[in-house]
């Protein structure tokens, strides 16, 4: 080892190191963590998110901030990658946050709770939809503003065999955590409560891929119906699209990762006639379209997916801090517990599991390029 | 730097006022399709590429010629000392110099590395919990690095698939913890095991593969186990991978958070030293020399003797050893592993790791894999523009530094007379 | 799974053929899509051995800013073809500027470093361009026009392909006769085959090497602009990452029909291309990599420098 340079650094990493293993005081700012994925490929489905919190945190602060204090956002990359997301739970637990909003994927959110656990941080994801986080009863600590997989399931399966009433659908999945359980999830209560519905294809396809003719290809052959999609905007609006092109006309039904405006930007005059399960009315709800509207003034774009739900998730636990009169773990978990809160998704409040209640679910159609609830 | 430089710069730095002209100036705003001018952005590019050119310049005409006084201070007299140069009219640089070849003599070598071993001792009780955790990920770098520099360093072997050995060492303590309850012990040297046992299954088909050739075979090997992984729902529980994975135990004792991250960081050190032992052994070991041998020219290594088979095969599976081990790690340490974790990525930041640290160089590879890990973290500080840094650090590390941190050094027979001088 | 297999072949011969010729249309136009990509990465290859991981983020950035052009153009109220025309050269001409800058940066200061230096130099300058895409313009998905001419689809083929499908393909063809003339017969094409075989000789010959290779990065990326407009049109949509993927499928192409050949690209491209449409057509999408990849181990097996790569000459 006689190199100048590698020692100059190694000594430059290791004081840094003391250098930031500082603590930190009470007083002062109320901090709170958004976590997520803010880089590489997953980072379109985080970034909407922050900029949720960042509005929230702004209007909370700008009307004197809770308890007399001021909001301090620490906002954290994960990646979406659950070794990423440890580090990053770490981190914010040394920088003393009451809460984290996030994380977005429910790996990495499944990672992150191992240290949120243990230290009382309340967790409130606006996208993490794996049943197993709330129903496991393992964390304590989590909630969220989005429905879980499951119910999401159930609903889309229900819609394909009552209302669409055909006998036979092809489920398609993009293979990731949310898409491909959302997607065994439809297949469960077909199988289950639907035998008469015939589940004729069920396959993933791969993420960012070119070309989805092949896979379309396979679901004409297969005679089915109704296609259903778990996963998200991209890939639906791909799969979506080469099928029309094709000339396949058969319903298209998927989740809330697909229940997003740049769903229909991304999508065009392919995207009318899908069917989508999401959030109830938030298309009337005048949270839902303030929220819209400062979102535009403030970035000048349409809210990403999820903005919505981080939305109500920042509101909720701001919400709690002031209605729990401190910054005490379990006097803002049953804050959590008992008090309502308008949000873009409706009026809600958290059941024992950390559910939201009144996160209502409804089928939506797009109609003249825009999503109508059926 | 003349006025002729100076010029240059600025029409480099028009030059990316060009270039960055639509991306970062227009924005069309989709909502109601108009444009949103950002021409601060303009000013800010030409100024940053100004100074950032002029800076460039320097630091390249000086990488061309590097400061011949300091490299003679040093190597004309190995024994220097500080007094040597304490009196006379040196400059600071060449004070500098010497001060270093004083430190870095072979009496105070031994000095350093006992100092950095105290330092890795003790860093988890100076430190936070998060400092601790992401030295943890380091280390587990470390390692992953040092096993896939006996395949790329030792044996030139371009090995982009490196990262699936490390997803089956923690895929075999997931899936035998969930399905048997087997422990992290017990686990270890399963885990290590399979990955080996991995390593061979792909070596063997490929052994007649070269360069790049080679590059896409593994990289196609680690894509087929990630997606193997990630579509086995029964056994790996595919994309919603494997949740609760107990940290390591230590006789039944009861830990907190910050308990078991400490424990599992000393765990990982003493993996860590383990492996730097057993490599150390291996590089100077008949094997590893014919690694070397091969690794710099396959027929002249084959025509001497040396079972180029059988010697591809050893590297790949010691190579994978460690990944495994690794592995088996990091499953205990995340308690949750679902196949996000092992993508080509993540192959392309081990390979990293040991490019940027100095190819075959062990303690190069330790302070790539420390620094390539921890500086994304330590970049966190600048929040959105964290890698972005971490892109255009890279580059300018490979630029100014191409052969590495700590370049290897080659293997010299030094005739007894002159052992003396040579170290 | 299984059982859409034997739905399929319960069904009449003729529906047969006709989904295993949905397939084939289905794998040409990946392939054509991929060898757009793979013959940039191949040039480059050729002349400094280098796997230029950027390239990917060449290819983004092209249609990035087609689509921010046509943004512009269409405020402006230009007419649909003059707003194809205009973006397409507007990215084009970027975009080979963009490789000419990375060449010069990142690379032609690493000329004598070992190779796997200067592909870490390449894998920073890739995670440099994703993320200043992101940072000054969006980590959304946009929608990107469907600026592609329509054509007539001859007959027999109708019903089997679309129209832009029938572009991609015809633009394939042409970049790949137009890089082998340019290659085999101008001054500039002698020059780089000359320089891809010695450099030091070519140099000594009088021909200048770096403008020799600041050329192959900007023809380089000119072939991937083009192919960033083409395949973002007919995916209809674009963020800042799908250069990653795409760069690494076209890697994985270029290698197969071995790495430096220009026809060995285009081949390896529909080889590859042909083996995820059939793999996903009548096995399982979700395994379509996993076949792609088994397939790409045996041919290298059987054929260790790729389909149409030289035998290397090995010498001590």
């Amino acid at each position: 080892m006689r190199n100048k340079f590698s020692v100059v650094f190694v000594a430059m990493v290791l004081l840094t190191t003391l250098v930031f293993a500082g603590g930190q005081q009470e007083g002062g700012p109320i901090k709170i963590g958004v976590a997520g994925a803010h880089s590489g490929d997953l980072a379109s489905y985080g970034l909407p998110t922050v900029n949720a919190a960042e509005l929230v945190v702004a209007e909370a602060n700008a009307n004197g901030g809770v308890l007399g204090r001021q909001i301090e956002l620490i906002i954290e990359d994960d990646v979406c990658q659950p070794e990423v997301a440890t580090n990053t739970a770490a981190k914010l637990v040394g920088d003393g946050v009451v809460a984290v909003i996030g994380h977005i994927c429910s790996g990495a959110t499944r990672a992150a709770l191992g240290i949120y656990t243990g230290e009382e941080i309340i967790t409130i994801s606006p996208s993490a939809t794996s049943p197993g986080l709330t129903q496991s009863g393992e964390f304590p600590v989590f909630f969220r503003t989005i429905a879980p997989d499951d119910a999401q399931g159930q609903m889309q399966a229900q819609f394909v065999a009552e209302e669409l009433g055909v006998s036979s659908v092809a489920i398609l999945h993009d293979g990731g955590d949310y898409g491909q359980g959302l997607a065994q999830f439809s297949q469960t209560s077909l199988e289950e409560d639907y035998p008469e519905v015939e589940v004729v294809l069920a396959e993933g396809v791969t993420v960012g891929a070119v070309d989805y003719s092949a896979i379309v290809n396979r679901v004409a052959s297969s005679g089915a119906e109704a296609v259903i999609f778990g996963g998200y905007h991209p890939e639906a609006s791909k799969i979506v699209g080469q099928m029309r092109s094709q000339g396949i006309a058969v319903p298209f039904i998927s989740g809330d990762g697909v229940k997003d405006e740049s769903f229909i930007d991304v999508a065009g005059e392919d995207a009318e006639g899908v069917y989508a399960t999401g959030p109830m009315d938030t298309a009337d709800n005048p949270v839902a379209q303030q929220a819209r509207q400062a979102h535009v003034d403030e970035y000048g774009e349409e809210p990403g997916p999820f903005f919505m739900n981080a939305y109500a998730a920042a509101q909720a636990i701001v919400n709690a801090i002031e209605a729990a009169g401190s910054t005490e773990y379990q006097a803002i978990v049953d804050a959590l517990h008992t008090e309502v809160v308008s949000t873009p998704v409706g009026d809600i409040k958290f059941d024992d599991r950390g559910d939201a209640e009144g996160v209502g679910f409804a089928i939506y159609q797009v109609q003249d390029g825009v999503y109508v609830e059926l | 730097m003349n006025f002729q430089e100076i010029k240059r710069t600025l029409g480099v730095a028009l030059w990316f006022v060009f270039l960055t002209f639509p991306i970062m100036v227009i924005q069309v705003r989709q909502v109601d399709m108009t444009i949103d001018w950002r021409w601060e952005n303009m000013i800010y590019v030409g100024v940053g590429t100004f100074v950032g050119g002029l800076l460039w310049r320097f630091a390249l005409s000086r990488r061309k010629t590097p400061g011949k006084a300091i490299p003679k201070v040093v190597s004309e007299d190995e024994h220097v000392s500080l007094e040597a140069v304490a009196g006379t009219g040196a400059s600071l640089k060449q004070r500098l110099a010497a001060l270093w070849a004083f430190v870095t003599q072979q009496k105070f070598r031994r000095g350093i590395y006992i100092a950095f071993a105290v330092l890795l001792v003790v860093f988890p009780l100076v430190n936070s919990l998060y400092q601790t955790s992401i030295m943890t990920t380091a280390l587990i770098y470390v390692m992953l690095a040092l096993g896939l520099n006996i395949v790329i360093g030792l044996g030139g072997m371009l090995h982009l698939g490196y990262i699936a050995f490390f997803a089956v060492g923690a895929y075999t303590y997931g899936i035998l913890n969930h399905f048997f309850g087997i422990g992290f012990w017990l686990a270890l040297p399963l885990g290590a095991f399979f990955a080996t046992v991995a390593g061979v299954l792909l070596a063997l088909p490929v052994i007649r593969l070269r360069g790049d050739y080679l590059a896409i075979v593994t990289l196609g090997f680690a894509e087929i186990v990630r997606i193997v992984f990630n579509n086995w729902n029964s056994l790996t529980g595919g994309p919603q991978g494997i949740g609760g994975i107990p940290r390591p135990g230590l006789f039944g004792i009861e830990m907190n958070l910050s308990m078991a991250t400490t424990y599992t960081y000393y765990i990982i050190v003493a993996a860590v030293a383990l492996t730097i032992f057993v490599v150390w052994r291996f590089y100077n070991s008949r094997l590893g020399r014919a690694l070397v041998a091969m690794g710099e020219d396959d027929i002249a290594a084959e025509s001497m003797g040396i079972d180029i088979t059988r010697i591809k095969v050893i590297a790949f599976a010691l190579g994978s050893l460690w990944a495994g081990m690794g592995g088996v790690i990091f499953a205990s340490r995340t308690t949750f592993i679902n196949p996000a974790s092992f993508t080509v990525w993540q192959s392309v930041i081990v390979l990293s790791c040991v490019v940027l640290g100095g190819m075959g160089s062990i303690p190069g590879v330790i302070v790539g894999a420390l620094g390539l890990i921890l500086i994304p973290e330590y970049l966190r500080a600048f929040s959105d523009y964290r890698m972005l840094m971490f892109g255009a650090i890279l580059v300018t590390m490979m630029v100014f530094r191409p052969g590495g941190l700590i370049q290897k050094k080659r293997k010299a027979y030094t005739f007894p007379v002159e052992e003396e001088r040579t170290s | 799974m299984s059982s859409a297999c034997f739905r399929s072949a319960r069904t009449e011969d003729n529906m047969d053929t006709e989904y295993f010729f949905r397939l084939f249309f289905s794998g040409l136009t990946r392939g054509s899509i991929y060898a757009l990509l793979a013959l940039g990465y191949t040039m480059v290859y050729g002349i400094i051995k280098l796997i230029n991981f950027a390239h990917g983020e060449i290819y983004m950035i092209g249609a990035f800013i087609a689509l921010i052009m046509s943004g512009v153009f269409s405020i402006m109220g230009m007419p649909t073809l003059a707003i194809l025309v205009l973006a397409s050269l507007v990215a084009v001409v970027y975009s080979s500027a963009y490789g000419y800058t990375v060449e010069k940066l990142a690379y032609k200061p690493l000329r004598r470093a070992p190779r796997l230096s200067v592909l870490i130099g390449a894998i920073g300058m890739s995670l440099f361009l994703q993320n200043y895409v992101l940072l000054s313009q969006t980590s959304n998905f946009l929608p990107f026009p469907a600026m592609l001419p329509t054509l007539p689809i001859p007959g027999p083929f109708r019903g089997l392909m679309n129209s832009s499908q029938l572009v991609i393909f015809i633009t394939t063809a042409v970049v790949m006769v137009i890089l082998t003339v340019l290659i085999k017969f101008t001054k500039m094409g002698k020059s780089m085959r000359a320089t891809s075989q010695d450099r030091t000789m070519a140099t000594l010959v009088g021909i200048n090497v770096n403008r020799v290779i600041s050329w192959t990065f900007i023809i380089g990326s000119f072939t991937a602009a083009l192919g960033g407009i083409l395949i973002s049109s007919f995916i209809g949509q674009i963020n800042f990452y799908i250069g990653f993927i795409a760069g690494i499928k076209a890697f994985v192409a270029a290698v197969l029909g071995g790495i430096g050949s220009v026809p060995g690209a285009v081949l390896g491209s529909l080889v590859l291309g042909m083996a995820e449409a059939y793999a996903a057509g009548y096995i399982s999408s979700q395994y379509e990599d996993v076949f792609a990849f088994v397939i790409l181990v045996f041919i290298l097996i059987f054929k260790p420098s790729g389909l149409l790569g030289k035998p290397e000459v090995q010498k001590v």
